[in-house]
């Protein structure tokens, strides 16, 4: 193999997992630490820049971080991640003299976004500082999109979303709230210089089976329920509900129906549970309000008595797997369950819906109807109109479409300045050796075994009284301090040295999880098989130095890699050092804002 | 040294042996040693070679005198029986030891000081018993603890770090073992595991005395440019004689090797050391030829390394010469420790 180029900003990039799986590439280990510090507004200000709205996203992100986190790969579960990005925005206090305050000197240029949810929110932070006009139509009246009528107040409570919702209206947004834009050809009649739509997939998917028509008024699309419920328009529903679908949608329509006052609520999926949509955490804590979730029941009818919705009639199915991995469901036989039931809600999908877009004013979509837009720089075939969010590629979540926000963000700002959009600015980075003495670091590399830190719930009783009791309570600062002491540190990065190494082996000893070789080098699928455990996991790069004194090379398996220094502690030359990475992707405002110093 | 604990996660596809365990069970608490000492990974080749034998380290009894190599039996093998004796006492420690229970296995390990100065007769002596242990001297030249005075293993054109002279003449621990006739003599080097590992389970199982001369460089007082136990110096003198496979009992030997390259010897316990000739001329089983082959490789400015000497037909201990009971001390009962009235009448009747 070649040497590996670690001035690559991408390949200590790929090491920090959980930054890398983040759509908005946010520095978790350096905030981790900042809240292991107690430096709670710092950790938050670390987050703001990168993924704007901490206290959403620690309440409600999918977390892609988690899954790649590499503590799970030498333990049962992840760092909680996301709970402790919550934990920086809950205890932060007050950081306003930290944010860029409007009103900024205009550059003259307008921008219009379409749709008030993160994408637009975020489109707006990136260019606001920067002198732009950003003018925000919202058909609702109130901003904050789906995060608002979609995420039920128990789960993101309305004042964490109105502070961080407002935190970038206040910049200096122009809001033009409950007005629906019904056609871009007038809009861009308007002269704008540029135009984001940022509309999310607001249309929930209807299901048209015998019985839907007359039992129409006991059957409610989930989006639309949970939306009314949001706004205060439903405030009731009917004593035996049952819920159909199995995302995170279906499980927030039923802990709300729940909340509403029904005494019986049923999930239905039609897969079996494993294949379900709904994150794993949102299934723990639908099943701790004591909701029943049926799996391998597909809906076949709404049973009709007098007129009126009395049940809904399922059928038993079982899946099978084909060689390519496509699922079938196929009937098992079995007599049908009919399950007794007052209302419906509908939850099995959304899609994007664009009925205010002409489709002749050089806009074009694909057969699905989705917009056809570039990858790189989120610019539709419209030339100064760019899309992102679930408007985009469809249903999403909240982190991706922050991080269109941002992409968006420069794409836009290159436009109006006449710069090509293929133009963009590269991330940041730097390292930094840790070394702080003979054996100290500036970072605890010493590796805290301890279990993934439960997050406290409020007890059933109050919860499932109110939709605004929040359900979960939160980590306090001691169970932070635990948690946060689980994390790797993966952005400490092992520096090899090719000159200075004198192939002592002191590294391949110590090396707790066998990850340093001193081997022959070869290409990469031989030279994996070749090392002390061989390195199975292709998604993780092997570190190799170029040829030592020997003829070997160095060659080191990032998979398992706990970053905990002992190979640069018993190195007698310091061929190995801990070096600290930072990557900042780039953002619009890159230039003008200064990046966070921890 | 460093200041926490060795982390307890291990790779996750990190290789069991037979027993259940990873070569991480065989560890013991983190080395104090200078950072690149060669010591360091003489432990890690121990560990590795009791992992692969499958010994249960209970079975084991570690022997130390005194110096940095002493240290080292603190830092593998957490679960055997340790003893971390006086200054070059070790052998006397482990013959007791050994007499009283014969079926652990017992690992000593040694520095050149505690082995070619203080403890030069106890060594000697170890061997005219062909005590069943294994004797591995972990050989840098240079006191380490007492900051780097020439050892008696230094060789004399070797200087100090500060370009002292050496005024003495070498201790060559190898040819005297096989002088004293040692059934098992071995010399390898801390930065080489592929020769070092399977000579380390060999002497293990070699029944008898089996010594191995580690050079083991000390990065603090003896890796300079004018030491010949430095790193690059080893590396670049180092002539291996041969390698060696360890065949498990029972175990056949499918590979085929060309005539008058390899050797097989059987083990008393039923194991088999394949030897691979790297030296066509070298026999290590002619103990009239090897001492004169090793002096004039050495005078050629070589350092050969691999197994020096092994005697076939003498695989006999110190139970074995003084034939005492078969069984450890701790396993007899009284009916076995006490002759009776009978055999006591018996005696004083012989002194009468």
């Amino acid at each position: 193999m070649q040497p590996t180029d670690v001035t690559d900003p991408e390949y200590f990039h790929k090491v920090v997992d959980c930054q890398w799986a983040c759509p908005a590439h946010t520095p978790v280990p350096e905030y981790i630490r900042l809240i292991a510090q107690r430096r709670y507004a710092d950790a938050f200000m670390l987050n703001w820049e990168s993924n704007v709205f901490p206290g959403i996203l620690g309440r409600t992100c999918d977390r892609p971080c988690e899954p790649a986190c590499r503590r799970s790969r030498v333990e049962e579960k992840p760092v909680a991640i996301c709970r402790l990005k919550r934990v920086a925005a809950d205890y932060k206090g007050d950081v306003s003299a930290r944010l860029p305050k409007g009103p900024f000197p205009r550059n003259g240029k307008r921008v219009a976004l379409i749709g008030s949810g993160p994408a637009s929110l975020t489109v707006a932070r990136d260019l606001l500082p920067l002198g732009y006009t950003c003018v925000m139509f919202e058909k609702d009246p109130k901003a904050g999109g789906l995060m608002r009528t979609n995420i039920p107040s128990f789960r993101l409570p309305t004042d964490v979303l109105d502070e961080e919702v407002n935190r970038v209206l206040d910049m200096g947004v122009e809001t033009r709230f409950g007005e629906a834009v019904t056609s871009l050809r007038a809009l861009l009649g308007q002269g704008f210089d540029a135009v984001f739509i940022g509309t999310g997939a607001p249309r929930g998917k209807d299901l048209n089976l015998p019985g839907r028509e007359e039992a129409a008024a006991n059957i409610h699309i989930g989006t639309d329920f949970l939306k009314s419920v949001a706004f205060g328009h439903i405030d009731r529903i009917g004593r035996r509900v049952v819920v159909i679908g199995g995302g995170n949608t279906a499980m927030d329509c039923c802990r709300t129906a729940l909340r509403l006052g029904a005494e019986s609520v049923t999930v239905t999926v039609r897969s079996p549970r494993a294949d379900m949509k709904a994150s794993p955490w949102e299934i723990e804590d639908t099943e701790r309000e004591g909701i029943p979730i049926l799996d391998n029941h597909a809906p076949k009818r709404f049973v009709l008595e007098n007129g009126r919705l009395v049940a809904v009639e399922f059928e038993k199915m079982r899946a099978e797997y084909e060689p390519n991995g496509r699922r079938r469901l196929i009937p098992t036989g079995e007599p049908p369950v009919v399950i007794p039931c007052d209302d419906v809600l509908m939850a099995i999908g959304q899609e994007n819906a664009f009925p205010w877009i002409e489709r002749d004013i050089g806009l074009e979509f694909d057969d699905k109807g989705l917009p056809i837009v570039d990858a790189r720089t989120y610019q539709s075939t419209l030339p100064g109109v760019f899309f992102g969010g679930d408007a985009a590629w469809g249903p999403e979540n909240i982190i991706w479409a922050v991080a269109h926000g941002h992409q968006a963000a420069i794409s836009i700002d290159l436009w109006c300045r006449g710069e090509p959009l293929s133009n963009r600015p590269r991330p940041t980075t730097s390292l930094v050796s840790q070394k702080m003495g003979i054996h100290e670091w500036s970072y605890d590399n010493d590796v805290a075994l301890t279990r993934r830190v439960p997050v406290p719930h409020a007890d059933l009783d109050t919860a499932l009284k109110s939709l605004k009791v929040e359900a979960e309570l939160g980590y306090d600062d001691q169970l932070a301090l635990k948690e946060a002491a689980r994390c790797l540190n993966c952005d400490v990065q092992t520096v090899f040295t090719r000159d200075l190494c004198i192939e002592c082996d002191g590294c391949v000893d110590i090396c707790p999880v066998d990850a340093i070789n001193f081997t022959q080098n070869a290409e990469e699928t031989v030279l994996r098989e070749r090392l002390r455990v061989p390195a199975r996991n292709l998604e993780q790069d092997l570190y190799v130095s170029p040829p030592l004194k020997t003829g070997r090379v160095m060659v080191k398996d990032e998979d398992v890699c706990l970053h905990c220094g002992l190979c640069a502690e018993r190195c007698p030359t310091g061929a190995w050092d801990m070096q600290k990475f930072t990557y900042g992707a780039a953002h619009a405002t890159c230039s003008k804002v200064p990046a966070h110093v921890a | 040294m460093t200041h926490i604990a060795k982390p307890k996660f291990h790779h996750p596809a990190l290789p069991v042996n037979a027993l259940g365990l990873t070569r991480r069970d065989y560890e013991g608490v983190v080395s104090t040693l200078c950072a690149g000492c060669g010591h360091d990974s003489v432990t890690a080749a121990i560990i590795e070679a009791c992992f692969e034998l499958d010994l249960p380290a209970h079975r084991v009894a570690k022997v130390s005198g005194i110096g940095c190599s002493s240290k080292t039996t603190n830092y593998f093998l957490n679960r055997a029986h340790g003893f971390n004796s006086v200054h070059g006492r070790m052998p006397s420690v482990a013959t007791g030891a050994n007499l009283a229970n014969r079926d652990l296995v017992y690992i000593g390990v040694s520095g050149d000081g505690d082995t070619a100065s203080i403890g030069l007769g106890q060594f000697c002596h170890a061997i005219r018993r062909r005590l069943n242990m294994v004797y591995i001297c972990e050989n840098n030249g240079t006191y380490g603890l007492t900051k780097g005075q020439f050892s008696a293993t230094n060789d004399k054109e070797s200087k100090s770090r500060k370009g002292v002279d050496n005024l003495y003449q070498p201790i060559d621990l190898c040819t005297m073992a096989i002088e004293l006739g040692a059934g098992f003599v071995a010399r390898s080097f801390s930065g080489d595991k592929r020769q070092l590992v399977p000579l380390i389970k060999a002497a293990i199982r070699y029944r008898g005395f089996a010594f191995i001369d580690v050079i083991s460089p000390c990065v603090t007082f003896n890796n300079h440019a004018a030491s010949t136990k430095s790193y690059d110096w080893v590396r670049e003198h180092n002539a291996a004689l041969d390698s060696l496979d360890i065949v498990p009992a029972r175990e056949t030997i499918e590979a085929d090797y060309a005539e008058g390259t390899s050797l097989d010897v059987d083990l008393h316990d039923g194991s088999r050391i394949r030897l691979h000739k790297l030296a066509a001329d070298y026999d290590p089983t002619d103990r009239a030829a090897v001492l004169p082959e090793l002096a004039r490789r050495k005078a050629r400015g070589e350092i050969p390394t691999g197994l020096l000497a092994i005697d076939l037909d003498q695989q006999e201990d110190l139970h074995d010469l003084i034939r005492s009971h078969p069984a450890p001390l701790n396993s007899l009962t009284q009916a076995e420790l006490c002759p009776g009235s009978e055999a006591l009448a018996k005696i004083n009747a012989a002194h009468r």
